[in-house]
């Protein structure tokens, strides 16, 4: 009876303790998730003039990562606002997940099938050839010349964000040592952390001073207490701002600035709100606005498969938070006018090694 | 009474009740949000029942949650809680993919190589807990919870090395061709292939858009043999013998440190099993980084309970399981509701069936009072 009761209590002990392991990532933003579910079937019903069925399927973040997901479907939702297109998600649980998921969309009708993350990149081309009359779209991933007729690549030219927000360092650094902090070295990172050095470079070379960058790579996308230690360091070895392009370990980064009194700079969203005082700006990455760009082009049925979208500043999928509070005001002036010049292309960020030095040298005049 | 009092006193009836309160609490959760429980409950059945190909998903997705919940059951048999099936499970997936890159050899060879590589690492990581435990009594759910955390750990680290990482990617190389256990795999890409299931759309569904693999078979296996070796070898006597009452055991003579260790080196075994075909038989075929577990492990640990610890039990529970976890998906994309809604019901379930232990004790209860009216 005794040994019963032990086992009892300890199956309820595990069972309460699975649950609360699960449900960790989804806290402090449940009550969005249902203000957007009520939102949904809510919209569907005014106007449903459209019988275009998106979905999309997450990465393991799930829906509520505060990242890439989550923009990508409030992307999704914002279509079926403006064009009555039936949008839904399903999450992935697993990397096991990801062909299924992209199969299974396909019969509940949808006409589009959004990957979301490079992660996905094997398992949705093998899903787009066993579907041929579907189009499946990819964030983050191109797949170059082997783009297969019913897939398309959407990517981001982040070194443009990258480089304003370097440059708006450059110009606010008291110190002369600014930082970026990494997630997992790739061409896309690289395209964040280049684009970052040369900002700070042109702001150098304006302001006629030497400025020095210290990059770091965590070798990860989630861990936090990574980032917060790489960023402490940084922080005591003189930088005064540190950028980062490293998903959840950022949230570490901003964390140490907050100890440190000193500045952090967000990316993908406007992360100031994770402190307010100590995120200077964001390198805005807007998913959601490429993800429903795309999709209303499909949905008019433009031809969008067989090829990579790249979305930059011209197509405002890219860019800076509007208010910055913590920032000088001069400075967002001068920022804005880099901005401006990227636009127009009489300054081209680099996006990787190479064209990053190349880019030195047409500085030093 | 007395016959009330034993139909809810078999397993099978309490486990039944609980699914059935299971679905009722996920019914009134799903009305109070502002969903049709029918509409959401037809959605998943639906989700996983209207098509053969569904079906198959949900046999491929059960076979690794079959295994860790075997792993788990086993070692309960044996008076273990082996909380550590998902350490084992991601030890056995690195060293699965680290064996699957390196070598590579015709399938004959290459399979076994894998999946022993797989098992051993298993093995090894259950015998760590068991050692500990044997010969300096730390409580094995300690050391096994620790344990999890520093495969996660290892596993990241063998991601970020150049030799396996893949460029421009979170997770490794694919494991060699070679290694796969997926059934047909060269041949249903192949064009003859392709022409032929064309002509078999049935078929077609199943083989090429699900990976079809021999898993299932493997964990059919396992299930009887674990069973038997249990019930009815004198080795299996002395495992369960030094988990009913170390003491007693130890008097009739059985070496209860043996017995603890070998307990764990066979649970360990089991959940890397459970790596080691989820690596060959189903896509991506590599490991990533991972922020955080993906619960096969605690996810088999449901499995037992929902199975009350019966290694046959596991491979229905992990069947009924695999199946809420896939089917309800579809209930996103068919009503709308949002994801964790579906969390809280299949934790409902689980919840429930965890409290089905209630029930053969309120039995007991029954029992005594009817005998004490006789009286």
């Amino acid at each position: 009876m005794k040994k019963k009761l032990l086992a009892l209590l300890m199956a309820v002990v595990m069972v309460t303790s699975l649950t609360a392991c699960s449900s960790k990532k989804s806290t402090g933003d449940s009550d969005k998730t249902k203000t957007e579910a009520t939102e949904a079937p809510a919209s569907d019903d005014t106007a449903s003039k459209s019988d275009f069925v998106v979905s999309m399927i997450t990465d393991t973040g799930g829906v509520n990562d505060q990242s890439f997901n989550q923009s990508a479907w409030e992307g999704l939702q914002e279509l079926n606002k403006s064009t009555g297109a039936k949008v839904s998600y399903i999450e992935s649980k697993q990397e096991t997940d990801y062909t299924t998921n992209l199969d299974k969309c396909v019969d509940d009708g949808s006409n589009l099938v959004w990957g979301i993350g490079f992660s996905m990149a094997d398992a949705l081309k093998t899903a787009a050839s066993t579907n041929p009359d579907v189009s499946y779209a990819i964030v983050d991933n191109s797949y170059g010349d082997q783009t297969p007729s019913n897939v398309t690549g959407v990517m981001f030219r982040a070194q443009e964000p990258s480089f304003i927000v370097g440059y708006i360092a450059g110009k606010t650094t008291t110190t002369g040592k600014v930082g970026f902090v990494g997630g997992i070295s790739s061409d896309l990172i690289d395209q964040f952390e280049y684009g970052y050095k040369a900002g700070v470079d042109y702001a150098a070379n304006e302001l006629g001073k030497k400025i020095t960058v210290d990059a770091q790579y965590a070798e990860s996308f989630s861990d936090a207490a990574k980032g917060k230690a790489i960023a402490n360091k940084m922080f005591s070895d003189g930088c005064d701002i540190v950028f980062h392009a490293a998903g959840g370990v950022g949230v570490g980064v901003i964390e140490a600035a907050k100890e440190a009194n000193k500045f952090a700079i967000g990316v993908d969203r406007d992360q100031a709100y994770l402190a307010p005082k100590n995120v200077l700006t964001s390198a805005l990455k807007l998913v959601g606005t490429a993800v429903k760009l795309v999709s209303e082009k499909a949905a008019k049925g433009e031809q969008i498969g067989g090829q990579t979208f790249t979305f930059g500043l011209t197509e405002d999928a890219v860019g800076i938070p509007d208010k910055n509070p913590n920032m000088d005001p001069a400075v967002y002036e001068a920022a804005m006018k880099v901005q401006q010049s990227i636009k127009d292309g009489t300054i081209v960020p680099p996006s990787n090694k190479d064209t990053y030095k190349e880019f030195g040298k047409t500085l030093s005049k | 009474m007395q016959k009330i009092a034993n139909i809810l006193k078999k397993q099978i009836t309490s486990t039944i009740i609980a699914i059935i309160f299971g679905f009722i609490v996920a019914a009134i959760i799903l009305a109070a949000t502002g969903y049709s429980p029918a509409d959401a409950f037809t959605a998943m059945f639906e989700g996983i029942f209207s098509r053969p190909k569904y079906i198959s998903n949900v046999i491929i997705k059960s076979t690794p949650i079959i295994l860790t919940g075997l792993s788990v059951a086993f070692a309960f048999k044996t008076g273990l809680f082996n909380m550590g099936a998902e350490g084992q499970y991601i030890m056995s997936s690195v060293f699965a993919t680290i064996v699957g890159i390196k070598l590579d050899l015709p399938p004959v060879l290459q399979i076994p190589m894998v999946i022993l590589a797989g098992v051993f690492a298993g093995a090894v990581y259950g015998a760590v807990v068991g050692y500990l435990k044997a010969r300096f009594g730390i409580h094995e759910v300690i050391t096994s919870i620790m344990l999890n955390w520093v495969a996660l750990y290892f596993s990241n680290f063998i991601v970020s090395l150049k030799t396996f990482h893949q460029p421009n990617s979170t997770a490794t190389f694919t494991v060699n061709e070679s290694s796969f256990t997926t059934i047909l795999h060269k041949w249903k890409v192949s064009p003859e292939g392709i022409a032929w299931l064309k002509e078999h759309p049935t078929i077609m569904d199943v083989l090429l858009k699900t990976d079809v693999n021999i898993g299932i078979i493997v964990a059919i296996i396992m299930v009887i043999v674990i069973s038997i070796l249990l019930n009815r070898t004198t080795k299996g006597y002395e495992l369960k013998a030094v988990g009913f009452n170390k003491d007693a055991a130890e008097f009739a003579g059985i070496n209860v440190k043996k017995n603890i260790l070998h307990s764990m080196i066979i649970a360990g075994a089991i959940a890397g099993l459970a790596g080691a075909l989820s690596v060959t038989g189903v896509q991506p075929h590599r490991i990533s980084t991972m922020a955080a577990f993906e619960n096969y492990g605690f996810n088999g640990l449901s499995v037992a309970l929902i199975a009350a610890n019966s290694p046959i039990g596991c491979l229905f529970a992990g069947l009924l399981f695999a199946g809420l976890l896939y089917g309800g998906q579809s209930i996103q994309s068919t009503i709308g509701a949002p994801s964790e809604v579906i969390n809280i019901m299949i934790g409902t379930i689980v919840f429930f069936v965890a409290l089905t232990r209630i029930v053969p004790v309120l039995a007991d209860k029954l029992a005594k009072r009817g005998e004490k009216h006789a009286h």
